[in-house]
């Protein structure tokens, strides 16, 4: 080792001595550790104690926060409701020496509620899907599991299911009702509630009757009132097809149900069979004499 | 002779002017039968229907009011906006005093080249032929009152205003319940049925899309007018989706796009297709003939026929489709026709007939 080498390394040696001396010194003197809760519930503000004399900066950085401030140590540092409304994860820091806390949301506030279709055929099972994700005041998602109850009432019939929430998400299938009408479908969760309407409608006819009459112009045929298998009226404006076929050729006539039944008038004819459908449902068949 | 120059060009400008404006009363004289019946056709075509008229013979009963509207069109039909775009003529048979010429007209119309076939008796007049032009009859409806239930849907979609979960009205639930993918000649050719599930009307569409062997997209269609656009409840609707020039034996797939958006509607008019049949007409072609009645209070000015033709097993083999070219008065029958694919007319075993209207005027 030559002579200039051995200064050098004695020179490194008392430079890394006073570093650490002067570390430990601020250490002793400034930075001391911020006491902060693990945990704290969005919307409630925290008091921070600290420690020394003289100012210091505070800064805070969250979820859509970012907080600078001068603070005197020695004095209880407030952070206001409004500064931590966002869940999520914080760090906090204090003339060097930093920590971390976490906002969780609080009580579930508001609920959005999407609810699936909008229009069902009555009678069907496991048709109505009710999504909730629950918010608290801050539309912070609360992940912590939470009843969500779901009711869905049409005339009167209620048919209720209570799911628990899983990373703020519930959601339940519901049968329709055998009535149809405008179905209320709330989401309920706390002092938290939604309603949505979900049209439950006919469904398909059940069974189609028609009769047929001589009239002025020739056949009218004329459906009895139509229902489906719940006993439903379908509903006004449904195509039914009167068909009549003869000698002349076939004649076809798209009527739609008007309060309740569906009539057309058919070409006169003296031998004819008549035959009537909605949709692929096809009901009875008329063989037309012309006396009748 | 200063002053006579002057004279001279002044009166050579009056009769100059004289000759442009004053016409000739009489028309060139028809002197052949098909000669009478293209000049008919000449004046339609320059709508020069008093001109056309004086081709017309005394003993047709009918005036020149009926004659022109017969030509014209009326009641704000398909033939009111048209205009006639070429007349061939063919003399059917001839004697010394009268003969029967067929008139091939094709017209041009918003909806595409629309085509008829009059056969025209034509007599001799002295020295000139002229056309018997058939009685037109038309349809008069008594003045009454049709009462009518009228029966729309109306929709309110959602607001901008509205909470982000609330949901929006749905489109109705549409479903092709047949389909079949046909050849005709060098041209593959899409035929089905789509039907309205829901309780709601609907405006569809039907796209279709052919994949080759390797995979590749090699054509993509939609339904255009060959389908009723507007489904309402439980309602079905043929459709037919060309593919000129594509070989049918090059497709591999065919992937079907049905769309269907939820749409206001009324549930008016109601039109009865009535007699039916598949007949052979004139010059031997296989055509599906019927009439249609407007059973509604409403005038239909321009109706569309769409029929579907079934095997014996019930499959759709085959879309055809056709414009008729006269309004649909209230319960008043209409005649049309719609072809029938030669080659397929012994195969059909069943059929039926749908009808969109296209009205120019509804009262809400």
């Amino acid at each position: 080792m030559t002579k200039h080498t051995e200064v050098r390394v004695k020179f490194g040696g008392m430079m890394a001595i006073a570093a650490l001396l002067m570390c430990c010194f601020a250490i002793a003197t400034h930075a001391a550790e911020i006491n902060v809760p693990a945990t704290i519930t969005a919307g409630s503000g925290l008091t921070i104690p600290s420690s020394g004399t003289g100012s210091a900066t505070l800064y805070v950085v969250g979820p859509g926060t970012a907080i600078k401030r001068t603070v005197q140590l020695g004095q209880e540092i407030q952070l206001s409701a409004d500064e931590l409304q966002n869940a999520g994860r914080y760090v906090i820091s204090l003339d060097g020496s930093s920590a971390t806390f976490f906002v969780t949301a609080g009580p579930v506030q508001s609920i959005a509620f999407l609810a699936r279709p909008s229009r069902v055929p009555a009678d069907t099972p496991n048709i109505v899907t009710g999504t909730a994700f629950v918010f608290d005041k801050y539309q912070n998602l609360v992940l912590q599991p939470q009843p969500v109850k779901f009711e869905l009432t049409v005339n009167g019939q209620t048919a209720s299911r209570t799911e628990t929430t899983k990373s703020g998400v519930a959601f339940a299938k519901l049968d329709s009702s055998r009535k149809e009408g405008p179905a209320q479908f709330v989401a309920s969760s706390g002092s938290a509630s939604v309603r949505r309407v979900v049209q439950e409608v006919a469904s398909d006819p059940c069974s189609i009757r028609m009769t047929a009459v001589r009239d002025k112009n020739g056949i009218l045929a004329r459906t009895d009132p139509i229902h489906d298998c719940a006993g439903n009226p379908v509903p006004d404006g449904t195509i039914v097809t009167f068909t009549s076929t003869d000698a002349k050729g076939k004649s076809t006539v798209d009527a739609r149900i008007k309060q309740g039944i569906a009539e057309a008038e058919l070409p006169a004819s003296t031998g004819a069979t008549i035959s009537v459908a909605s949709g692929v449902v096809v009901g009875n068949e008329i063989q037309w004499r012309g006396a009748q | 002779m200063r002053r006579v120059l002057p004279i001279l060009i002044i009166v050579l400008t009056a009769v100059l002017i004289a000759m442009a404006t004053i016409q000739p009363h009489e028309l060139t004289p028809a002197t052949t039968p098909d000669g009478a019946v293209r000049a008919v056709f000449d004046h339609v075509k320059a709508r020069d229907y008093k001109g056309a008229f004086a081709y017309v013979a005394n003993s047709s009963d009918t005036d020149e009011e009926a004659f022109a509207r017969d030509l014209a069109g009326r009641d704000g039909s398909l033939r009111t906006y048209s205009s006639l775009e070429q007349a061939d003529t063919k003399v059917l048979h001839a004697s010394d005093n009268e003969a029967l010429v067929r008139a091939t007209l094709e017209y041009a119309t918003a909806v595409g080249a629309f085509y008829d076939t009059r056969d025209l008796k034509v007599v001799k007049e002295g020295d000139r032929w002229k056309v018997e032009w058939p009685v037109v009859k038309e349809a008069k409806v008594p003045p009454q009152v049709i009462q009518e239930n009228y029966l729309r849907w109306d929709v309110i979609t959602r607001g901008s205003n509205d909470d982000w979960g609330a949901q929006n009205v749905e489109a109705p639930r549409i479903r092709i319940i047949s389909m079949n993918a046909i050849a005709q000649g060098p041209n593959t050719i899409i035929v089905g049925e789509i039907e309205n599930e829901d309780t709601v009307p609907g405006f569809v569409s039907v796209g279709a899309t052919l994949v080759g062997k390797n995979g590749d997209v090699i054509g993509e269609e939609t339904s255009f007018d060959k389908i009723s656009h507007t489904l309402l409840p439980k309602e079905i609707s043929p459709f037919r989706v060309d593919f000129p020039k594509v070989p049918l034996s090059t497709v591999k797939s065919v992937r079907m796009t049905p769309n269907s958006m939820l749409v206001p509607a009324s549930a008016d008019p109601v039109i009865g297709v009535v007699h039916q049949r598949v007949e052979t007409d004139s010059r031997g072609r296989h055509v599906l003939k019927g009439e249609l009645i407007n059973e509604s209070g409403v005038t239909v000015n321009i109706p569309h026929v769409l029929a579907t033709y079934y095997d014996g097993a019930g499959k759709v083999i085959w879309v055809s489709d056709g414009y008729v070219d006269n309004a649909l008065l209230p319960q008043t029958p209409v005649p049309f026709a719609v072809d029938l694919r030669d080659d397929l007319a012994s195969n059909v075993h069943n059929y039926r007939v749908t009808v969109n209207e296209y009205m120019l005027q509804q009262d809400e």
